[in-house]
């Protein structure tokens, strides 16, 4: 097996999907690690974009637990309002957003609110945070999920973050442009493909095979023709990624 | 000027009422006001509506406590230790008691306490189109766009004013005139939606402090009601500048909530069985001092000189 932990991949495999210049809404945990692999390696003009109101030209020099820890203040581009930055979504003026879930399904439609009915839920998450309005907003929205079956699902009990709704025009004629890019899973890559947009598998993961993949999701996974093994991390983006999360806290 | 540096725990008995609408810090992860949290579950207040873009384990506290019937907001729990124990007994299993929640994401709930701050009728919004809030939340309006052509599709959020919006930050006067800094998430817009403000002042200054840089005022004194002299009341969040995150207390709390017999018995040791924030301080002793923030990163000098 390789010298890199799946995590590691799978932070390097959302860097990617940064390209140099973009506006990218960071979120949390995993995505904050890929932005500064990201800027590291080969976008260092990524700009980040973080909802409790944080603006930044780079990763933060420091451990961070939450995006409003003290480092990730220190040296910010701009300290302002959830308002402000959030608003930049919805100008139009952020190229990508990335977003986790509890569930996801064919056409990339996410939830974090609800498993179960509404009113009787077998498990009551979270909810949004601002998952929706990236999802809704971002030019490409890009989903980081664990592969198992009742997490991709045929259909999400609830649709918290909207991917392409019921597939084809749905999510233009509910008024929303862009929609998810890509979802980066532990197994895989997924890309929606075709007219109505279904997720697709595009790479699998060192160690896994399609077979698996396929075992592994909740609706019947059509193959991308350009389908191959995700590319391995470079020595260069494994070292940014260790410059950044020193601790190795979100690599475990 | 009115003088209104009180005791926190007069502050909550003054004007906090069962039953209100009340914003329990609005920075998202930094600066909830644990402080007060603790002090609302001592005096035993009921059937709140704690509204929150997040405040990390606040509102589940609250809820486990039995103080919060009602949530308007966009995502409970714990950041980063995971689902919140109590918000999910609660509404799964109605233990300890039934649960309402509001659902809405973060820039909806940031709306609608921009339409309450500004007096608006309503605020349009297009960023939850698409997503089931607006079907789990009736609250919200789906209309068209009168000034499309095509009749694009808008939501029409209500205005939101809470009853008490209780905020820390990190200096303040007697007067209830205050500097806060770092990133703001709503909390402007919560002080300017309220009708009652509550500041939890990490330090108490004099009012040449505050006027020294007019631009670093959160809000005016004139529109705050109370301000309470509580260091580090915000523990175990961070504030900028001031104090570091105490992730471990998060984590230990998420640990021992797990159950409700674990909840109880962390709140007696952490809330209930201690009489003050002074004693919660405490209580945590070198840990808190530990996560004091000691080096210094100052902004640069700003003139504001008339002639």
């Amino acid at each position: 097996m390789a010298d890199y932990s799946i995590q590691e991949l799978m932070i390097v495999a959302a860097a990617r999907e940064i390209r140099d210049g973009e506006v990218v809404f960071v979120g949390m945990r995993l995505p904050i690690t890929a932005y500064g692999v990201a800027r590291l390696t080969h976008a260092p003009n990524a700009v980040g974009l973080f909802e409790c109101g944080i603006v930044r030209y780079g990763p933060a020099d420091g451990m961070l637990y939450t995006m409003g820890d003290p480092p990730n203040q220190l040296g910010a581009a701009w300290a302002t309002g959830l308002v402000q930055v959030m608003s930049l979504l919805q100008r139009g003026r952020v190229d990508a957003g990335f977003i986790g879930g509890a569930e996801i399904d064919r056409f990339g439609n996410i939830n974090t609110s609800y498993i179960g009915d509404i009113e009787n839920p077998t498990i009551k998450l979270p909810g949004s945070g601002g998952a929706a309005d990236i999802a809704a907003m971002s030019k490409r929205l890009l989903a980081i999920m664990n592969h198992e079956k009742r997490r991709l699902v045929q259909r999400v009990d609830y649709v918290t973050s909207p991917g392409y709704l019921d597939g084809g025009e749905s999510r233009k004629k509910a008024g929303l442009d862009g929609g998810p890019a890509a979802v980066i899973t532990d197994r895989a890559i997924l890309r929606p493909h075709g007219p109505e947009s279904e997720l697709h598998l595009a790479s699998v993961h060192e160690g896994h095979d399609v077979d698996e993949v396929r075992g592994h999701t909740g609706w019947d996974l059509k193959l991308l023709p350009e389908l191959d093994e995700t590319p391995p991390p470079t020595a260069e983006e494994l070292a940014a990624l260790h410059e950044i999360d020193k601790d190795g806290f979100w690599r475990g | 000027m009115i003088e209104k540096l009180v005791d926190l725990r007069d502050a909550i008995a003054e004007h906090l009422r069962a039953g209100d609408k009340a914003v329990l810090g609005a920075c998202l992860e930094p600066d909830v006001p644990f402080a007060a949290t603790h002090e609302i579950v001592r005096q035993g207040l009921r059937d709140l509506n704690v509204i929150a873009p997040i405040s990390d384990a606040s509102t589940d506290m609250l809820i486990g406590a039995g103080c919060c019937t009602e949530v308007t907001g966009a995502w409970v729990g714990n950041v980063s230790g995971g689902l919140g124990h109590n918000y999910r007994r609660a509404y799964e299993t109605a233990e300890p008691h039934k649960l309402t929640v509001h659902d809405h994401s973060n820039f909806s709930i940031g709306m609608a306490l921009m339409a309450g701050a500004y007096g608006m009728p309503y605020a349009p919004m297009r960023s939850i189109l698409g997503s089931d809030i607006l079907r789990s939340n009736r609250e919200f309006r789906l209309a068209e766009n009168p000034f499309s052509e095509a009749g694009e599709p808008v939501v029409l959020v209500p205005p939101l004013k809470p009853d008490v919006a209780i905020l820390p930050v990190q200096r303040a006067d007697r007067f209830g005139n205050n500097h806060h800094w770092g990133s703001r998430g709503l909390v402007f817009e919560a002080a300017m939606a309220a009708e009652k403000v509550i500041l939890l002042a990490d330090e108490i200054v004099e009012p040449e402090v505050i006027t020294s840089d007019p631009s670093r005022v959160l809000v005016p004194g004139y529109l705050v009601s109370a301000v309470c002299h509580v260091p580090a009341g915000m523990h175990p969040s961070p504030m900028t500048g001031r104090w570091q995150r105490d992730n471990e207390f998060f984590n230990e709390y998420h640990r021992r909530s797990r159950n409700r017999q674990g909840f109880l018995e962390w709140l007696d040791e952490w809330v209930l069985g201690l009489p003050d924030h002074a004693a919660y301080r405490e209580k945590l002793g070198a840990r808190l001092e530990s996560l004091r923030i000691v080096g210094a990163a100052p902004a640069a000098e700003t003139n504001f000189a008339a002639a």
